[in-house]
């Protein structure tokens, strides 16, 4: 880890946002980690060599408004912040005929209100700093509108927008802005799932940080994915719907 | 307009006018009184600092306020009262330079003063009493200042004028936003009798002849001003084109062309497009493109016309707004322009000394321009009887260190000659300059009627933190 000396990552807890974390924590950068549950991050820590190597803060990522002052906060105990990594997701299971907004509403919330939320702050400071590095964990899903779960698919999608247009917007400050779209990561999120090419996160993580430390604009975890898509993408929405894709 | 908590507030990050200094801050418009009111009363209630900004041409950080919040007032840009006979305006505080020509002229009225742009508000301009080229004579902005109505963060609106609440008049005229928001002010335009001036071009071999020809000129113009090449050294230390502007009296043009259309700047410059001629500058933007482009423009005061042309205000006065786009020629680092004011007795010696020591530093200034200067009446002043010089440097991350010791140096040199700097402009100066040019009188003066007007210390800029009178970013 030479690019970073400090980090921050958004949905910390478990999952590709613990495994992020440790490699980080590993390779000698001073990581912030936030999620909701305290227990979870405070293990981390232990595990990571302790508060010297990890801050651990509770932030529910719905709760916009704390964003931005916890942000501040971060800056000042960790004395900057060189890369931040928004990964908090959900992905409730959503069955066939069912509509339910509840589920919708906190999926947009947390994959991607959540993220303006952080990036506004991280956004000014790093422009300011004429330096830094955004991450954004977006998904494989975001490249098309699937039938299994719209609302998933859609904050994905925007997501992935949202981040192309910060990065337009700070590649001229010199400010990375980094889109990575894992394929399915066996984490409590995909368990029960039949997915393919499915990954264990710790190889989502290395790939993910690999990316960030490039300043990659947009890449594929793993790689394989990047001419699957490219096919997938390019499906004729005619065809696309008669599928099981 | 405001949200319940500060942490709603949507962020920007704000630069200086010469793009080398930034911070982020809270932001929020104001277009009324009772919105500024409401302004510093959430400030008050939520520990926020507040900064002042209106169209941000200070050229370092005087409108900016890292971690507080920044109001601007803009939206306030009513005329509020106007006699034609005497040339008296109300003007709200986002009122510009631009609209007050625009406004006017068609009247016969011109502003008084004016700066090399057209943009600045007349708020942002009453803050820091900006001058112009006709300082020696007619002083700064604040001399033609009439009232000023102040809304400060205790929550009163002052009447202030050089008879009502004189003090906080004469200091919040060049008290760079540290004592309230201007809401009114009431001014006195100049009687003008022709859409145009009697300007002369002439040549100064060296900083003696600048000097000489200034005392010689500010006897018969009404403006005055010089541009100084600062990389020439040896016997051509110093030297430039000096030019000299003049009203014409009454009757003098017999059909007065007042159309402010008439007066708008040409849409291209030797041929190319005003919009090109910053990108075309920054190709010249090195030491060595700038001593080609120095040279060329000495070749060409030298030896080109010196006879009297008409010119309009416009093209005379905002020379900086013939090339709205020089400043990116100083992308991506910036640039600081840094405005020593040095009594007269010792100018020549003083801009000697800083033309040598910024070349031999290898950080020389790509633009100097001199003016002369009268003293006047206000608090912090940075006016004297005395000269100005202009200098722009530009910044990198390699000459940055560099470019900052030697200008502290300079600093030291101008507080030894009894100088002053100007806050519009600054972005280097220490407390300890800022200390000895004001003096410790001055500053205590100043800091006791903040005391009184800002007793929770509201007010708070990037600028006046640096110079020790607040705590440092995001305090």
């Amino acid at each position: 880890m030479g690019t970073f000396k400090t980090a921050a990552v958004i949905g910390a807890s478990v999952g590709i946002g613990a495994e992020m974390v440790r490699q980080l924590a590993a390779g000698g950068v001073r990581v912030a980690a936030v999620a909701r549950r305290l227990p979870e991050l405070e293990a981390l820590q232990a595990a990571c060599g302790g508060p010297e190597r990890v801050s651990v803060y509770s932030h529910d990522v719905r709760r916009f408004e704390e964003a931005p002052s916890l942000f501040d906060r971060i800056c000042a105990d960790l004395g900057g912040v060189d890369c931040l990594i928004y990964n908090a997701g959900v992905m409730p299971r959503v069955e066939e005929s069912e509509y339910n907004f509840g589920k919708d509403r906190e999926m947009i919330e947390v994959n991607l209100l959540g993220a303006m939320a952080w990036f506004n702050p991280a956004g000014a400071y790093m422009e300011a700093r004429r330096a830094g590095t955004l991450v954004g964990i977006s998904s494989v899903a975001g490249d098309r509108g699937r039938r299994g779960n719209p609302a998933y698919h859609t904050s994905k999608a925007a997501l992935t927008t949202y981040l192309e247009s910060l990065r337009n917007r700070l590649d001229r400050y010199g400010v990375h802005v980094v889109t990575v779209k894992p394929g399915p990561v066996a984490t409590a999120m995909t368990e029960g799932l039949k997915l393919p090419l499915m990954i264990p996160a710790e190889e989502a993580a290395r790939g993910a940080l690999a990316l960030a430390e490039a300043g990659t604009g947009v890449g594929y975890v793993p790689r394989t994915w990047s001419p699957i898509m490219l096919t997938i993408q390019h499906v004729p929405s005619v065809i696309f719907r008669r599928t099981n894709i | 307009m405001l949200p319940p908590l500060p942490s709603q507030l949507p962020r920007r990050v704000f630069d200086g006018f010469g793009y080398s200094t930034r911070s982020v801050s809270g932001f929020v418009d104001a277009g009324s009184v009772a919105e500024l009111q409401a302004a510093f009363r959430y400030a008050g209630e939520h520990g926020l600092t507040v900064g002042l900004r209106g169209s941000g041409r200070s050229y370092g950080d005087a409108a900016m306020n890292g971690g507080g919040l920044v109001v601007d007032a803009r939206r306030m840009k009513r005329v509020l009262a106007w006699d034609p006979a005497t040339g008296v305006a109300d003007l709200e505080p986002g009122f510009t330079i631009e609209d007050m020509w625009r406004t006017f002229l068609r009247e016969g009225w011109w502003p008084a003063v004016v700066p090399g742009t057209m943009f600045p508000t007349i708020g942002g301009i009453a803050a820091m009493n900006v001058h112009g080229k006709n300082c020696f004579k007619v002083g700064p902005w604040g001399d033609h200042i009439l009232e000023a109505d102040l809304v400060a963060p205790d929550g009163n609106v002052y009447r202030t004028s050089r008879t009502e609440n004189e003090e906080l008049f004469n200091a919040a005229i060049g008290g760079f936003g540290m004592l309230g928001a201007f809401s009114r002010l009431r001014v006195q335009l100049k009687r003008v009798y022709s859409g145009g001036l009697r300007v002369r071009g002439h040549y100064c071999r060296d900083l003696a002849e600048q000097f000489a020809w200034f005392e010689e000129y500010t006897q018969k113009s009404d403006y005055c001003v010089s541009w100084v090449d600062c990389i020439a050294g040896g016997a051509s230390l110093g030297r430039g084109q000096p030019h000299s502007a003049v009203y014409l009296h009454e009757d003098e043009d017999r059909t007065p062309d007042f159309d402010p259309a008439h007066q708008d700047l040409p849409g291209h410059i030797l041929g190319v497009p005003r919009a090109l001629v910053g990108t075309i500058l920054a190709k010249f933007n090195t030491n060595l493109g700038m001593r080609l482009l120095n040279f060329g423009k000495n070749l060409a005061s030298r030896f080109g016309p010196k006879s009297e042309v008409i010119q309009g205000h416009v093209a005379f006065n905002f020379l900086l707004d013939y090339v709205p786009t020089f400043r990116d020629a100083y992308r991506p680092h910036g640039f600081v322009q840094y405005q020593p004011f040095v009594p007269k007795e010792s100018a020549q010696e003083v801009f000697t000394n800083i033309l040598r020591l910024t070349q031999a530093r290898g950080v020389p200034s790509y633009l100097g321009v001199m003016k002369r200067h009268r003293a006047d009446e206000f608090l912090l002043s940075h006016g004297l009887d005395g000269y100005s010089f202009a200098l722009d440097f530009p910044v990198t991350p390699a000459n940055r260190a560099v470019l900052w010791k030697t200008l502290h140096e300079v600093s030291d040199m101008v507080c030894e000659a009894g100088g002053r700097f100007y806050p519009a402009k600054d972005a280097v100066i220490r407390p300890d300059h800022f200390q000895r040019a004001w003096g410790q009188a001055r500053i205590a003066r100043f800091n006791a009627l903040r005391a009184m007007v800002d007793p929770a210390r509201r007010l708070r800029t990037d600028l006046a933190a640096r110079f020790g009178l607040c705590g440092p970013e995001g305090a």
